[in-house]
């Protein structure tokens, strides 16, 4: 298989206009990922899919990542003149990062029998802008999971034929996958509450206002 | 006393309207079924709302989530080690070879190598695991299609020959809980290889007679071939694995195409069908247990002695760098994945089971459109699916 690179330079050449920047994996295992725009990315994906070299006609996985809003700490060693001797003195900065939704695809190629080639998507936050293209049109195993990403996650896939819950019932509000998820008050009596119940009870009871 | 005397009138029976070249009254009506969930063919809750014409499925709905308890978020909420008893729980036929597909993507997360013996005996409990799964699967198939009882209970009782062995080994039956990151739990116990033996040297003397019995069999035949087609190239697209994959003549194995563990030392090939339709998905899980016994056959000629576990693997306070990882086995029901993220902490910030039985279910309505409701049934049977992974 190409290198991750090459393949970012021949998919930047064949959809222009495409975005893409290589996101590399620090781990053992030496997966990097790569992250494509929203608005190019069925093209890509159909490139990647149509391709004589690539062929990746296999979706394999696919999943999302909650990622909420953080605060990342980086150190940077900065050279300061302190009582007139220069110094070397850690400088820390601290970024605010919104938080937003990740849509992973793992790619094999069956013909050619190689991969994975890894894909990503990003949702623009996690409340309202929580659209991304769907690949279902492209790969078709991406039906159910999509479904279920929406499902647990909230990620509301454009041009999915079929967006509808999957493992939750349709009633059901939040998606229990997110990192701030809180299951809902589901208490129901007991006589004699004891342990987790009491304080199930006790939290049950606050909210009602019946303490 | 008087008694009646007269015979009773004849009874006025509604008449019910006979089809006719004009055809009748209740023609043109679509009649909506819910197989399911608690239906004997659907092997554990799952249900397929079917919408039938007369008895031809038109549209087949798969409705599931009765049996699901967010596997993946109890698994971000423990320690590395915590889910792998409760990774036994997602298929429960087949619990070493997710010991092993999660034991896999933890080793390439955290760079870990697994010691030659312990290869071994991933290799031995996975391809037991196979034939067990495999034997099973087409006595289920036969029960579905009206065999009651003795093709399923001549399998389960190969089946409980190799139960007996995975609990010598690992003290459970089903729930083995057997590997760890770099390697397995415990030593094998003393014997344990020779019993093996007897078993896999037994092996192919039940698959003959098994096979003598069912696969010439005319209602077999009759009921499966030409049924549940699935075309390659759909096949392919739907990320559909394992034998369902095989069964259309694509040949991709991922013990031979990733070569993970010490599959590259041995020798096996591939059975690949032609027509995609249950008899073939039938004969290649047939013809892959033959494999199988070849594989362990040359296993367990060579099993080294040595370690059985990593010496610098960590169980207690297991923190892999941050970092992400994919790794997956070919189970006996297709691409069995785990996909972990890693922020640094003891509990993996990101886990995902790639479940091969709900994917292998997406193409389940194109399969049975234009078939009959019994045919659906057998099809469904044919897929092999496991609820436990299902829903997670």
């Amino acid at each position: 298989m190409e290198s991750l690179e090459q393949i970012k330079i021949r998919l930047e050449a064949a959809v222009p206009g495409a975005k893409l920047e290589i996101l590399p994996n620090e781990s053992p295992s030496g997966q990097h990922s790569l992250l494509l725009d929203n608005a190019h990315a069925v093209a890509l994906a159909r490139f990647l899919r149509d391709d004589a070299q690539l062929r990746f006609d296999y979706c394999s996985n696919m999943t999302g990542v909650d990622w909420p809003d953080t605060e990342i700490t980086s150190k940077v060693k900065v050279k300061k003149v302190i009582d007139g001797v220069e110094k070397e003195v850690d400088e820390v900065t601290k970024t605010a990062r919104p938080g937003f939704l990740e849509g992973v695809y793992h790619l094999y190629s069956m013909a050619m029998k190689h991969g994975p080639l890894i894909l990503r998507l990003r949702t623009g936050n996690r409340k309202d802008q929580v659209q991304l293209p769907s690949f279902t049109p492209v790969w078709r195993s991406c039906e159910f999971q999509e479904r279920e990403v929406y499902d647990l996650f909230g990620v509301v896939f454009d041009g999915h034929p079929d967006l509808r819950r999957i493992l939750m019932w349709d009633e059901f509000r939040d998606h229990p996958m997110r990192k701030d998820y809180s299951e809902p008050d589901d208490y129901e009596y007991e006589p004699t509450p004891h342990d987790d119940v009491l304080e199930k009870s006790k939290r049950h009871q606050a909210a009602k206002g019946t303490l | 006393m008087s008694v009646a005397t007269e015979s009773p009138a004849p009874r006025n029976y509604e008449v019910v309207p006979k089809t006719s070249p004009e055809g009748s009254e209740l023609d043109g009506e679509l009649l909506e079924v819910a197989m399911g969930p608690q239906h004997p063919s659907t092997h554990g809750v799952f249900r397929m709302d079917v919408v039938l014409d007369g008895e031809t499925v038109v549209k087949l709905k798969p409705v599931f989530g009765y049996l699901h308890r967010n596997h993946e978020k109890i698994a971000e909420n423990t320690s590395y080690l915590g889910s792998m008893p409760y990774t036994d729980r997602l298929d429960y036929f087949c619990s070493l070879t997710n010991n092993w597909a999660y034991a896999l993507a933890v080793e390439k997360l955290a760079g870990l190598q697994v010691p030659e013996r312990a290869e071994f005996i991933r290799v031995i409990t996975a391809e037991l695991t196979r034939l067990q799964n495999h034997t099973s699967v087409c006595g289920f198939l036969l029960q579905d299609m009206g065999a009651l009882g003795t093709p399923l209970m001549y399998a389960f009782r190969e089946r409980e020959k190799i139960l007996d062995l995975f609990e010598s080994l690992t003290g459970a039956r089903m729930m083995c809980n057997y590997m760890r990151f770099g390697g397995c739990r415990c030593d094998l116990p003393p014997g344990w290889l020779d019993r093996v033996r007897k078993i896999v040297g037994d092996f192919p003397q039940f698959l003959d007679s098994y096979e003598a019995l069912l696969n010439t069999n005319e209602i077999l035949l009759a009921r499966t071939q030409g049924v549940g087609r699935l075309p390659r190239e759909l096949a392919i697209s739907a990320g559909v694995t394992g034998p369902m994959l095989r069964a259309c003549g694509v040949d991709y194995d991922i013990r031979k195409v990733d070569h993970y563990g010490i599959y590259d030392r041995f020798e096996f090939r591939i059975p690949l069908g032609e027509q995609g339709d249950v008899y073939d998905r039938y004969m290649i899980r047939l013809l892959e247990i033959r494999e199988s016994l070849k594989i362990l056959q040359q296993a367990l000629k060579e099993v080294p002695g040595g370690p059985i576990i990593d010496p610098k693997a960590k169980l207690r306070s297991f923190r892999p760098k941050v970092g992400e990882a994919y790794g997956r086995i070919e189970g006996p029901k297709g691409e069995l994945g785990f996909y972990l993220i890693s922020d640094g902490s003891p509990n993996p910030y990101r886990y995902r089971v790639r479940p091969p039985s709900l994917i292998n279910l997406t193409i389940l309505e194109d399969m049975c459109l234009g078939q009959s409701v019994a045919d659906a049934v057998v099809t469904l049977g044919s897929v092999d699916i496991v609820l436990g992974e299902v829903d997670r």
